[in-house]
């Protein structure tokens, strides 16, 4: 049997909230583990790392993905939102003013999730709002509050900017 | 956190994809054709699987068209569930895939993933049964296109180094009046107790199933039994439940008799919504 070198670490870049990152991973790392790692952006929770919960939620080519579910050595060249690329962003502002929060461990990933749902789809119809928010679990059950911070945004009409 | 080690290589042709399969088991490693990645990456880290080497199809142009092209559909393997969805190019397809998984995670399943998975549902397959679908095998310089049926029997037969490139569709099959219908134990979400898609041909029904046997399927037995309209529908369905291909899954999702009864209801809906468009 030859050696099959399995370079144990390699050099990458990530594109994360509009800045180029350097990161030294395993090829076997998530992009979770990166992003928390590697990165130090904690946004992204690490939960159920089964594609489960949405709790690691981010954009990635501007399309909701569980972090937990892609290799970092995937995504090397495509944009990636987190939570941290989303401060003040009116989905926030509409999860703080509705109260869509208890613990709070699932937010980052409803936001990140809703954000994507509002900017593709403004004029989303409760059955799309349904579809999109199964993606992601709230311990707490918390959610009648953020179907309704959903709801006020699409109701206001107001379009979210990348 | 996946506790092994293994190699992410990224070809661009199909031709080059399987040169690294073969050549990796020539050397008595282990590799795997990767796609979505979702299943390798929950399987590896509960280490439920283990490999050498993973092999990205993504980058092979051929794998991600997404078109129809003359008479046929053509659906690379490593397109994404929600792509095949939006297109709205299939709408049975679309229906059916839209069932698995949740929204998130179908930006990152593929149909070719869905289709290899090691799980019994493989739900995405149901419609090409249906359909008569053929498929695009790759493996070394060689490229095969197959009736679907000839290599998907109960379980994938395909070569070592072999696999799946494109599906493709007769473009007469893509608008026929059809029904997809997914019964899981509580929430949406989930995996099916009873998964059946079906289109109507030529005034006759062909209809595939998942979660009722441990491999999804398609029964022309069955499917004569439900097309034969002088009997009354409830009669038809019990005479079609003794055409199964094996015995009913009987798991922690659903019971046998559980199942049972679930997939009487959902051929008793197909029957009568499908009837009405003949």
């Amino acid at each position: 049997m030859k050696s099959l070198s399995k370079a144990s670490k390699q050099l990458i870049q990530l594109h994360v909230n509009g800045e180029t990152h350097d990161a030294v991973v395993r090829s076997a790392d998530t992009l979770l583990i990166a992003l928390r790692e590697q990165l130090g952006l904690t946004g992204a929770k690490r939960a159920c790392e089964n594609g489960d919960c949405g709790a690691c939620t981010v954009l990635v080519n501007g399309k909701s993905s569980h972090s937990c579910l892609s290799l970092a050595v995937e995504v090397v060249n495509q944009p990636i939102t987190t939570i941290e690329g989303l401060l003040d962003s009116p989905v926030s502002k509409a999860f703080v003013d509705n109260w869509a929060i208890q613990c709070g461990y699932c937010t980052p990933g409803f936001i990140v999730n809703c954000h994507s749902l509002i900017t593709t789809h403004p004029n989303a119809d409760d059955q799309l709002v349904e579809e999109w928010l199964q993606s992601n679990i709230c311990r707490c059950t918390g959610y009648e509050e953020i179907r309704e911070a959903v709801h006020t945004l699409l109701a206001s009409g107001q379009k979210e900017n990348e | 956190m996946i506790a092994f080690d293994f190699n992410y290589i990224k070809p661009t042709t199909a031709k080059e994809a399987s040169k690294l399969f073969l050549n990796a088991k020539q050397e008595g490693y282990k590799a795997m054709f990767y796609s979505g990645g979702t299943e390798i990456i929950t399987l590896g880290r509960v280490n439920r699987l283990q490999t050498d080497m993973v092999i990205d199809l993504k980058g092979i142009q051929e794998c991600n068209v997404l078109e129809i092209s003359d008479n046929e559909l053509i659906i690379g393997s490593a397109v994404s569930l929600n792509e095949i969805t939006h297109s709205k190019l299939f709408p049975l397809l679309g229906k059916t895939v839209q069932r698995i998984a949740d929204h998130t995670s179908r930006n990152k399943i593929t149909i070719g993933g869905n289709l290899n998975s090691e799980l019994i549902y493989k739900e995405g397959i149901l419609p090409l049964l249906a359909a008569d679908a053929k498929v695009k095998l790759a493996k070394g310089k060689e490229q095969r296109i197959i009736p679907l049926e000839a290599v998907f029997n109960k379980q994938w037969k395909l070569d070592e180094g072999e696999f799946l490139v494109q599906i493709l569709l007769d473009k007469g099959y893509l608008d026929l009046p059809h029904k997809a219908l997914k019964k899981t134990r509580i929430s949406k979400v989930g995996y099916p107790v009873v998964s059946a898609a079906a289109l109507v041909k030529d005034n006759q029904i062909r209809i595939a199933f998942s979660g009722v046997c441990q491999y999804p399927f398609r029964s022309i037995e069955l499917e004569s039994v439900l097309n034969d309209t002088k009997v009354p529908i409830m009669e038809r369905v019990g005479t079609a439940l003794r055409h199964l291909p094996e015995d009913i899954v009987d798991d922690i999702q659903g019971t046998k008799a559980y199942r049972t009864f679930v997939l009487r209801n959902v051929l008793k809906d197909m029957l009568e919504e499908l009837e009405l468009t003949k």
